[in-house]
């Protein structure tokens, strides 16, 4: 019996249509929208001028603060205007426009680096480069890693977790990434355990990507420190708390992090990209974005720069299908939709998913006929039909208590409703006005 | 038998004498003092319970009017200064006169004139959509036509208008409680004075996109040329971040500023239709009118 986390959890068609493409370069984007707020916490503050000449990998906004992030040129160009674009949030956000020097040969590097093993830096080095070098978490939620990494002393720390689980239907982009570079996300894996002082890491791979698995085991045979767990397929497994339950069998408690429970997780993204800032000096100016979708027959997954425009990337696949309704940035569970092509693909983006018609729309709502469907896929133990009839009646005190404030927003209670009520819609909106609540109380 | 009869009311009227002790000692025990005026204060404010005044509810508000010294910065703006004159006299204290209030839309991006460019498919809640993205429309600042307003407005003095998609408020109903100024995600809608006539001049617009994206995304957005601040003879017009702005306090409602507008987006409202100047001779008009004076 594999291993998986006991409560809740829904197992959605994998359409994992991408899974056997191997990761392509995108090419050089002519104009790049890099936002300044790619992360979690503080956007950051520019500090170019129009008409300034950047190279790539230049510091363009500086991290504005703890939790925020520096934004590094992707490519070298040219500032071309500092303007508001739409941007993921579906609203329009300040970004660095910058045109590609098309002359510029560092534009056209290859990244394929060679293997570089040694760790020759300190611990401390490590974590102020991991700072300096824009790394947020890669699976998603874009939080910044040196904020994770920031353990307080005498803090009891003794895993390191990879999330290797890509859960989200459709999605590739860490599949593919695991069976690529998997020599180097170990690497990049005893990088951290180097700046951690940790000596037990465990990779969570899914069951469905058996051919990661296989790699990651081979590799790992004579490494005592670094084990694979092979999971259950089901969602949201990629959830922290609902892997470090499913791989230690360790309750995160609630408002808490998986540091309280000694473990620290990490995204496969996130550890390449670690890996790439350390060994090569490279900043996070690219990352792996699946584009897929059932009706585009060129999907794949590619290496795509930050900021390059969402048209971009479906003109590389031949163009938007006949009859396409919607388009998603990320899976289909937690991706959201975006506004026009014109969005530029972020830190966060992991996947950009082209729905035709009969897929996009959503049920006409109903009412709530007790079934109790939502509570038992809830993988938060919570109950999202109570929590939605009182953030949609505005009993947000009520709402706090009954603990809506712990829901990861994975939106199983909405993909499984018999009535199509929009559970997660006022839910999501429930959180927004408790935590407002919340912080004007203290 | 009579025995039983006469147990049963000796019976009885002792429970109930009994009963009356103890409700009558526990009264005078627990009795708590309560301010005669408070309930005479809050029979004269309207019941409407709306909020509209800072505290929850007319009761709260009658007893704040009677704890608190100077009431001039208290007002119920449902009652007005007529109910507001009343509470003065009864308590005796000084209150302060103030313009009466109407609510006002400041967006007139009808289907029309600001075409859709995504479908928005969720609950209809102007809260949820603005927190999802910035609406169907191109432009991020102007209604949702969710509607919102309408569902808080306890006066029924708003409704959606089906042709444009826009809340429209009902003067002669509205209290300007100020209930859908909060309710509003964008905030649209705006209290602003209300003259004897009802006459405003206001910009009916809150894009500060630059000209061209906001021309764009609707015909009748305000592009910021300032036109209208170079014409108010007042200096009434402020231009913040691409959008005018007309200062109630400040505007004779002259309306230089809506005959420059190019985009239509100062609204002027209720006043009488502009004369249209003539030129015919005067001696023409004279006739016409002793023909109105025989007709009457």
């Amino acid at each position: 019996m594999l291993k998986t986390f006991p409560k809740g959890g829904i197992h959605p068609p994998e359409n994992k249509l991408t899974s056997a493409k191997s990761i392509k370069k995108m090419p050089v984007p002519k104009m790049v929208y890099v936002p300044i707020s790619q992360h979690i916490g503080i956007p950051s503050e520019i500090i170019v001028n129009v008409k300034d000449k950047v190279e790539i990998g230049q510091v363009i906004a500086k991290s504005g603060g703890f939790v925020s992030s520096n934004v590094h040129s992707p490519v070298a160009g040219v500032v071309t205007k500092l303007d508001k674009i739409i941007d993921t949030s579906g609203y329009k956000k300040q970004c660095i426009v910058i045109r590609t020097d098309a002359k510029n040969e560092s534009n056209f590097e290859e990244i394929d680096y060679p293997l570089k093993k040694d760790i020759t830096m300190e611990p401390k080095d490590i974590l102020q480069r991991i700072n300096d070098y824009g790394i947020v978490g890669l699976g998603g939620a874009t939080f910044p890693s040196h904020v994770k990494l920031s353990v307080k002393e005498g803090t009891v720390l003794d895993h390191l977790i990879i999330n290797g689980v890509e859960c989200e239907p459709y999605l590739t982009a860490d599949h593919r990434l695991m069976l690529e570079k998997a020599e180097e996300i170990l690497v990049g894996i005893k990088i951290l355990m180097h700046a951690l002082h940790i000596d037990k890491a465990i990779i969570g791979i899914e069951n469905n990507k058996k051919d990661a698995i296989d790699i990651f085991k081979k590799l790992t045979v004579n490494d005592s420190g670094i084990k694979v767990a092979a999971l259950q397929v089901k969602y949201p497994q990629g959830g922290e708390k609902q892997l470090v339950r499913a791989i230690l069998n360790r309750e995160v408690p609630k408002n808490g992090l998986p540091l309280d429970v000694g473990v620290i997780v990490h995204n496969v993204g996130t550890i390449f990209a670690i890996y790439q800032a350390i060994q090569h000096n490279k900043p996070l100016i690219e990352r792996v974005v699946t584009v897929t979708g059932k009706k585009l027959e060129n999907a794949s997954n590619y290496w795509v720069k930050i900021g390059t425009p969402i048209s971009d990337l479906v003109n590389e696949v031949g163009g938007l299908p006949e009859g396409t309704r919607k388009i998603v940035n990320g899976g289909p569970m937690m991706g959201k939709a975006i506004k026009n092509l014109d969005v530029p693909v972020t830190k966060g983006t992991s996947g950009i998913l082209v729905i035709s018609e009969d897929e996009a729309s959503r049920g006409e709502p109903k009412n709530c006929i007790r079934c109790g469907e939502c509570v038992e896929v809830c993988p938060m133990g919570l109950e999202p039909h109570l929590l939605m009839n009182l953030s949609e009646k505005g009993m947000y005190e009520k709402a706090g208590s009954e603990d809506i404030m712990t829901c990861i927003e994975c939106g199983s209670c909405s993909y499984v409703c018999p009535s199509h009520r929009p559970l997660l819609d006022y839910i999501r909106f429930g959180k927004t006005i408790v935590k407002k609540l919340n912080t004007v109380k203290n | 038998m009579s025995e039983s009869v006469l147990y049963s009311v000796f019976l009885l009227v002792s429970l109930g004498s009994i009963a009356a002790i103890v409700l009558y000692v526990v009264s005078k025990k627990f009795y708590v003092y309560e301010d005669p005026l408070i309930a005479e204060v809050e029979d004269l404010l309207p019941a409407a319970n709306c909020a509209g005044c800072g505290s929850p509810g007319c009761k709260s508000f009658a007893e704040k009017l009677v704890a608190t010294e100077d009431i001039s910065n208290l007002f119920c703006p449902v009652g007005g200064n007529d109910v507001m004159k009343l509470v003065a006299e009864v308590l005796g204290k000084e209150v302060a006169e103030k313009d009466p209030t109407l609510a006002v839309v400041r967006c007139q991006g009808g289907c029309d004139v600001r075409p859709k460019t995504t479908e928005y498919q969720g609950p209809r809640s102007c809260a949820i959509s603005a927190m999802i993205y910035s609406g169907e429309t191109d432009c991020q600042y102007g209604c949702l036509g969710d509607g919102d307003c309408v569902t808080v407005c306890k006066f029924d003095a708003m409704y959606m208008d089906e042709a444009t998609g826009l809340p429209v408020v009902i003067s002669d109903k509205c209290t300007s409680c100020g209930a859908c100024v909060e309710a509003c995600p964008r905030d649209i809608i705006e209290m602003r004075p209300k003259n004897k006539r009802d006459l405003k001049v206001f910009v009916g617009c809150l894009n500060e996109d630059k000209a061209g994206i906001a021309k764009k995304a609707c015909d009748v957005a305000c592009i910021g040329c300032s036109k209208c601040q170079d014409i108010c003879p007042k200096d009434a017009v402020t231009m913040i971040n691409n959008l005018a702005y007309i200062d109630p306090a400040i505007c004779t409602l002259c309306r230089k500023c809506v005959e420059v507008c190019p985009t239509h987006s100062i609204i002027e409202t209720n006043f009488p239709p502009k004369k249209v100047k003539k030129e015919t001779p005067k001696v023409e008009a004279k006739v016409e009118s002793e023909n109105i004076k025989t007709d009457a």
